[in-house]
């Protein structure tokens, strides 16, 4: 119990006095992890929705490959994106291997099948008719789309926390391909790892309370989002 | 009138295979409100959402004053001139407000023409106290003022309505059937109204098509299709009646007099003075006797001179239609009919009570 003490306390004094290396891993864990999510629901909102809006041969396998990835290990992820980044794999030229830029496309694959699969459940959740109604006042196919996803905007701002949860917290694909580099890719949970593995753990507490901290002003700030003018 | 507004030609939709409609040819005139009845999955739906232009037909046509509509995704233009609503109210979340202009604004429509619309249609359907109401706090007849509020503000050239009434409570319902016959024969806007439910049928068509099977079997002023139907699939599904449009003339003691084509009928119904009713007949309530002799005294107190044109043995039952200078259908024993000595061409009475008929208000 005294480690756990001792650890909180210089953690707290460490944040306090905005020790510049705690600064530096937090900002870019949220740089990283939030450029991911955005870049997820890019992709994932318009093609969860086209999966959720359309028929076509092979959209139900389409739709368990999405459901499939929504479960995907971030090792898994971590392996294969480095075999891809590495200088002799097929996107070696790029240079991308160990770069903050690696670790966010990694983290993108993580998070663009979450965002997709919530996506689908969240636009098919709503009326089918509803579309029907739509265009049955005149709504342009673009007016349809945009009412439609604004009537799921609950479920959407859930697959968003969902996205950015998945991200921000993995460590497997982070560590893989980003390295965990002192000063260039050192994040939040493989900063995390290291400092335990010294026994470093009032460093360790600090980080995982900014983690704890970071992760909980997001979701309070997408919650306020979500909830607000709802009556219960 | 000034021509057909819509119409099909030899319109086909097949769902995986199986048909389940199939038009030759409709015609739907400007101005008419046209009621399609049918039993469940007879494609009254199916009919509703090819006329709105929400979903293609298999093989065929639609037209629009005369012309095929443009092809699949360049519909925009002319489904902006018509509005379409649903058994469910299917509002967005938001106020009622937001949700009256929801088709304005899809349109484009100036603020200020938005602001001024909607203020009228929440009016018309009297939920101007409303507006600010959230859609999901409003009650099932609330809602549903609310989306016919939302389509009747695009002054839309065709108005489509399918089983508006089919989730509401009977008085609910009533309430609002009056408000909307109202409206319909203030604006005589087209309206293509599907139900299940003979009564508003007949309250709002001007005409009425009957759909079984996937096919429209009989369309006609709804005196002539419940009195006469083609066919004995429509005579069922329509139930045998007589249906004598007339006018309220006076009113005494919950006795009103009615003038049905001359004749001046008796009536035991709540009606003022001036309404124009639709008087139905169930064939079992009317007794015939052949002229010349003379009815017993009792509570019948309509009688109706006229000639049975025709008459149709169905076991022991015959129907017998008589011209009364307006159809009336009946229902005799085949013993009865023997007895009494009747035959096609036969003078004959219809009698039946005061109480007897069924009383529809029409607009």
């Amino acid at each position: 119990m005294e480690l756990v003490w001792q650890g909180t306390k210089q953690a707290v004094y460490l944040l306090i006095h905005g020790d510049p290396e705690v600064l530096r891993i937090t900002l870019l864990s949220l740089q990283v992890s939030g450029t991911a999510t955005l870049l997820s629901l890019l992709a994932g909102i318009p093609l969860g929705t086209i999966l959720a809006l359309t028929r076509f041969p092979g959209r139900s396998i389409a739709i368990s490959l999405v459901n499939t990835g929504m479960g995907l290990p971030p090792v898994v992820v971590g392996l294969f994106v480095s075999i891809f980044l590495w200088r002799s794999g097929p996107l070696g030229f790029l240079g991308l291997l160990y770069t903050p830029t690696a670790i966010v496309i990694a983290q993108l694959v993580i998070a663009a099948p979450i965002v997709t699969g919530l996506t689908v459940a969240a636009v098919q959740q709503l009326n089918p008719r509803l579309r029907v109604q739509l265009v049955g006042l005149g709504a342009s196919r673009f007016q349809v789309v945009w009412l439609l996803l604004k009537e799921a905007r609950l479920p959407l701002l859930a697959a968003v926390m969902a996205g950015f949860g998945g991200v921000i917290s993995e460590i497997g694909a982070s560590m893989m391909v980003g390295g965990n580099i002192y000063r260039q890719t050192r994040v939040l949970t493989t900063a995390t790892v290291l400092e335990t593995s010294r026994g470093n753990f009032d460093m360790a507490i600090a980080l995982s309370l900014l983690l704890l901290l970071l992760t909980f002003a997001v979701n309070w700030t997408l919650t306020w989002v979500q909830q607000r003018g709802r009556t219960p | 009138m000034s021509g057909p507004i819509l119409g099909l030609e030899k319109v086909r939709v097949t769902y995986d295979g199986i048909r389940v409609l199939e038009v030759p040819s409709l015609d739907i005139q400007e101005g008419v409100t046209l009621a399609v009845i049918g039993p469940n999955g007879a494609g009254k739906s199916t009919l509703l959402r090819l006329l709105g232009l929400l979903e293609r037909p298999t093989e065929g046509r639609v037209l629009f004053r005369g012309q095929p509509v443009p092809p699949w995704g360049k519909l925009l233009p002319l489904r902006r001139r018509m509005a379409t609503v649903f058994q469910e109210p299917l509002l967005l979340d938001g106020t009622v407000e937001e949700n009256v202009a929801l088709g304005l604004r899809f349109r484009h429509a100036d603020p200020a023409v938005v602001r001024r619309r909607v203020q009228e249609g929440m009016g018309i359907l009297g939920i101007g106290h409303l507006a600010r109401r959230r859609t999901r706090t409003l009650s099932g007849g609330e809602a549903q003022r609310v989306s016919l509020a939302r389509a009747l503000v695009l002054d839309p050239e065709v108005f489509l309505l399918d089983e508006p009434f089919a989730a509401l409570d009977s008085p609910t319902r009533e309430g609002l059937l009056a408000d909307l016959k109202t409206i319909l024969s203030k604006t005589r806007i087209t309206t293509i109204f599907v139900t299940h439910d003979r009564d508003e049928a007949l309250a709002l068509g001007d005409q009425v098509a009957v759909m079984i099977g996937g096919r429209i079997l009989q369309v006609d002023v709804p005196e002539r299709v419940f009195a006469s139907p083609v066919s004995e699939q429509v005579a069922r599904f329509v139930g045998v009646e007589t249906i004598l449009p007339g006018n309220v003339q006076s009113v005494r003691e919950g006795l009103a007099t009615v003038e049905v084509a001359g004749w001046t009928l008796d009536v035991a119904a709540p009606l003022t003075a001036g309404e124009r009713v639709l008087i139905c007949l169930r064939p079992e309530e009317l007794t015939l006797f052949p002229s010349g002799v003379l009815p017993a005294p009792s509570s019948a107190r309509n009688q109706l001179r006229g000639k049975v044109v025709h008459h149709l043995p169905t076991g022991p039952i015959y129907r017998v239609t008589i011209d009364c200078g307006l159809l009336v259908m009946a229902a005799v024993t085949r013993q009865s009919w023997e007895q009494l000595g009747l035959a096609d061409g036969a003078e004959v009475v219809v009698s039946f009570k005061a109480s007897a008929p069924h009383v529809i208000r029409r607009a």
